[in-house]
């Protein structure tokens, strides 16, 4: 075995792939080589740290040492001063805002602070494409655990006793599943691996398949072991090729050492899997939709019951969880599940993956106890808002889920306390709004990936969330009435009542809850005919003000349509009738001389 | 690759393979200790880089995992170069001089494996940093 010194970790994920994260590679290889450092010096690809606003990321071991924003042009100062002399490249260290001081360790930065990272606990720290470094940090150890000690009901006990809850949103309990899919007695079972991610925003899964594919076989099998399945499916969308690549890497080399296949372990125990594509379709997300497709039939879904648990893919009793629910089983196996239960609360237990996204200074992915607070997760971890705006609201749950509001930051995040206000668990994204955001616009938003996501077999869904989009373009118009707002919540709760499956129940929840929590917002565009937040364009229009404006033409020059008329040092004036709202007027004044109302 | 065939086999193999993952698991680790080789030009030139990889030799023979070794800068004392520093939790950090590769080793089993400080080649027992 080779005995390097130093290892660098190169994060390996999407994120950072195309921030160039490759050719950085590549050039850290070639300056180790330059400096003849080959046999002393490491490069490994990992997955993703989390912290994607700042990538590419590379982390120096065992100095513990956190370079952020990494370009290919660096690669041969940090092997010729940090690798060769032991001096770190301090301007590429983590520059805390706050207080203006750099960071060395990543257990410094803020960002990882109130983090407890147990379904991304190997990502950003083993090499995805390597089963040995799976193996050396606990890989299989678990799976090794349930075949030679565990009977198959011990597995759903503990599994049941940590309160974990499926990940993917819906937040069913996971033992209780299993459970199901133990007692019905059949002569073919199946697991599958749900990594249809499909919330705008959402990386979670992507990031786990990318960064510890292995984690996801290992629990996959152990689901086989407790419901007595010999047969997986992971069904990802093509869209994540880099997943997808991992993945076939990580079945390869299970299979090699044995750990899939014939007899694992000598246990007796079989348990295979395959991948099967999806088109990125967001109803395949739905249980029964995916079922449909693996079985090649048009991604719709079906009534249930039957429950898959009883009549899955091929008819057989099957098993639907989500990556990151899998992810959480190892360390519930090895650690058990009082461990697990006691970082969660009461009724959801361990942790939950978000991906802040938005107007927030650090976007990436982030992994916090059940029962953290919204405020913690938005202010501590993600870093406040961009460019010190205001607050105005945090969606969370995608298309199914709803706003939640600056009064509900302190409530600590659950499955049940995120319904209660309207909102949902989701698959985790998190988009903060500010208060350049206008809500009817953000619900707008919403409805158009529904509209067209929706797979139209159901009236309420296919036609339902036609008209609401309509209605909500009327209003962003600015041809909206009050009854319209009517109408809105009336349609919603129909929807709500009648479609057939969990996307067209939850399609209306952007509306709904847009509409209780900013009613006032909805007046605005209805009665005064005024987008607050200056985001309709339909209903703000560009004004040049006298006292300031001193006559210089800048905002006559760059308009598109020549509406702005004035001589030189005189105050100009936009004519509305011809004005096509671009904002570039009131961009290129340097006087704030152009207000937006 | 051959088949792991038991529970046995899957332990030894994490066992090999767990080596490589030391290097990172020891930053993280609570109790590690640091030593740090002066790697400015003078220090290679005294034949630091003999030092470290005799050092990191001798830590993998007796199998000592909670030691990390690193590199700095010039320490500014080149005539005492090569100069290690041993940082540990219940110890100041203790500076050596004029390290080689066979008072690398002894430091590793003196001072890093039994707890004895080699007296004679310690430069200054303690110093403070000012932050």
């Amino acid at each position: 075995m080779s005995s390097y010194r130093m290892h660098l970790l190169v994060c390996g994920g999407t994120g950072c792939t195309s921030s160039q994260s490759l050719k950085l590679m590549d050039e850290l290889n070639a300056s180790v080589k330059r400096h003849g450092l080959s046999d002393e010096v490491e490069v490994v690809t990992t997955g993703c740290f989390g912290f994607c606003e700042k990538g590419p990321i590379v982390k120096v071991y065992p100095d513990d040492v956190f370079y952020v924003s990494v370009k290919p042009e660096d690669a041969e100062e940090i092997i010729a001063e940090h690798a060769l002399k032991g001096r770190q490249v301090e301007r590429l260290l983590y520059v805390e805002p706050n207080l203006n001081v750099k960071l060395e360790g990543q257990r410094d930065l803020p960002f990882y602070k109130k983090q407890v990272r147990i379904a991304l606990r190997n990502c950003g720290f083993i090499n995805p494409e390597d089963i040995n470094e799976s193996i050396a940090n606990e890989g299989y150890q678990a799976l090794a655990k349930c075949l030679t000690e565990m009977s198959p009901e011990d597995v759903i006990d503990t599994v049941t006793k940590a309160a974990l809850r499926g990940r993917g949103g819906g937040g069913f309990p996971t033992g209780l599943k299993w459970k199901f899919a133990n007692k019905n007695v059949s002569d073919e079972k199946y697991i599958i691996c749900n990594a249809d991610e499909g919330d705008p925003g959402a990386f979670m899964d992507r990031s786990i398949l990318e960064g510890d594919p292995h984690t996801v076989l290992e629990a996959m099998a152990i689901a086989g072991y407790a419901i007595g399945a010999n047969h997986g499916y992971i069904y990802i969308r093509a869209e994540y090729p880099l997943a997808i690549h991992r993945l076939e890497i990580a079945i390869e080399q299970a299979r090699e050492l044995g750990l899939l296949g014939k007899d694992i372990l000598g246990s007796g125990f079989d348990f295979d899997l395959e991948l099967r594509y999806g088109a990125g379709a967001f109803v395949c997300g739905e249980e029964t939709a995916l079922i449909q497709s693996i079985e090649g039939e048009r991604g719709e879904p079906t009534t249930k019951p039957p429950f898959p648990a009883e009549s899955g893919v091929w008819g057989k009793p099957t098993c639907v969880n989500n990556v990151e629910t899998f992810a959480n089983v190892p360390p519930i196996i090895l650690k058990g599940a009082e461990w697990f239960k006691k970082i969660g609360t009461e009724k959801s237990g361990g942790t939950k993956v978000f991906a802040l996204a938005g107007k927030i200074n650090n976007v990436g992915l982030v992994e916090v106890p059940m029962g953290t607070t919204l405020r913690e997760v938005i202010y501590d971890i993600g870093g406040g808002i961009k460019n010190d705006r205001k607050f105005k609201a945090v969606q969370t749950g995608g298309p199914s889920g709803g706003c939640i509001t600056a009064e509900s930051l302190d409530i600590p995040i659950d499955y049940e306390n995120l319904t209660a206000i309207g909102s949902m668990m989701g698959s985790g994204g998190m988009i903060v709004l500010d208060e350049d955001n206008c809500m009817v616009d953000i619900a707008k938003f919403y409805l158009e990936f529904t509209v067209d996501e929706s797979c139209g077999k159901c009236t309420p869904c296919r036609v339902g969330t036609k008209r609401l989009h309509e209605i909500l373009e009327k209003i962003t118009n600015g041809q909206g009435t009050e009854q319209d707002l009517l109408d809105l919540r009336e349609l919603g709760e129909t929807i709500k009542d009648t479609a057939l499956c969990g996307l067209g129940q939850t399609a209306p929840n952007p509306v709904l809850s847009t509409l209780n929590y900013f009613q006032d917002e909805y007046i605005a565009h209805v009665r005064d005919k005024k987008c607050p937040a200056g985001v309709c364009q339909a209903l703000l229009s560009y004004n040049i003000l006298k006292d300031k404006c001193v006559g210089c033409t800048a905002c006559a020059r760059v308009c598109p349509v020549k509406c702005i008329s004035g001589s030189p040092k005189v105050v100009h004036e936009i004519d509305q009738s011809e004005c096509i709202k671009c904002g570039a007027c009131m961009n290129a004044c340097k006087f704030s001389a152009i207000e937006k109302r | 690759m051959s088949k792991i065939k038991s529970l046995e086999e899957l332990q030894k193999l994490r066992q090999t393979a767990k080596g490589s993952l030391d290097l990172r698991s020891t930053a993280e680790s609570e109790n590690r200790m640091i030593v740090r080789v002066g790697m400015a030009t003078c220090g290679i030139a005294s034949g630091a880089r003999e030092t470290m990889s005799a050092i990191i030799d001798e830590l993998a023979k007796q199998g000592i995992k909670n030691v990390s070794v690193t590199q700095t800068g010039c320490m500014g004392y080149c005539a005492e170069e090569p100069i290690v520093e041993v940082v540990s939790k219940d110890n100041p950090p203790i500076l050596y001089g004029h390290v080689d590769a066979e008072r690398g080793r002894e430091i590793v089993t003196e001072h890093i494996k039994n707890g004895r400080l080699l007296q004679n080649a310690i430069i200054t027992k303690s110093f403070e940093k000012i932050e």
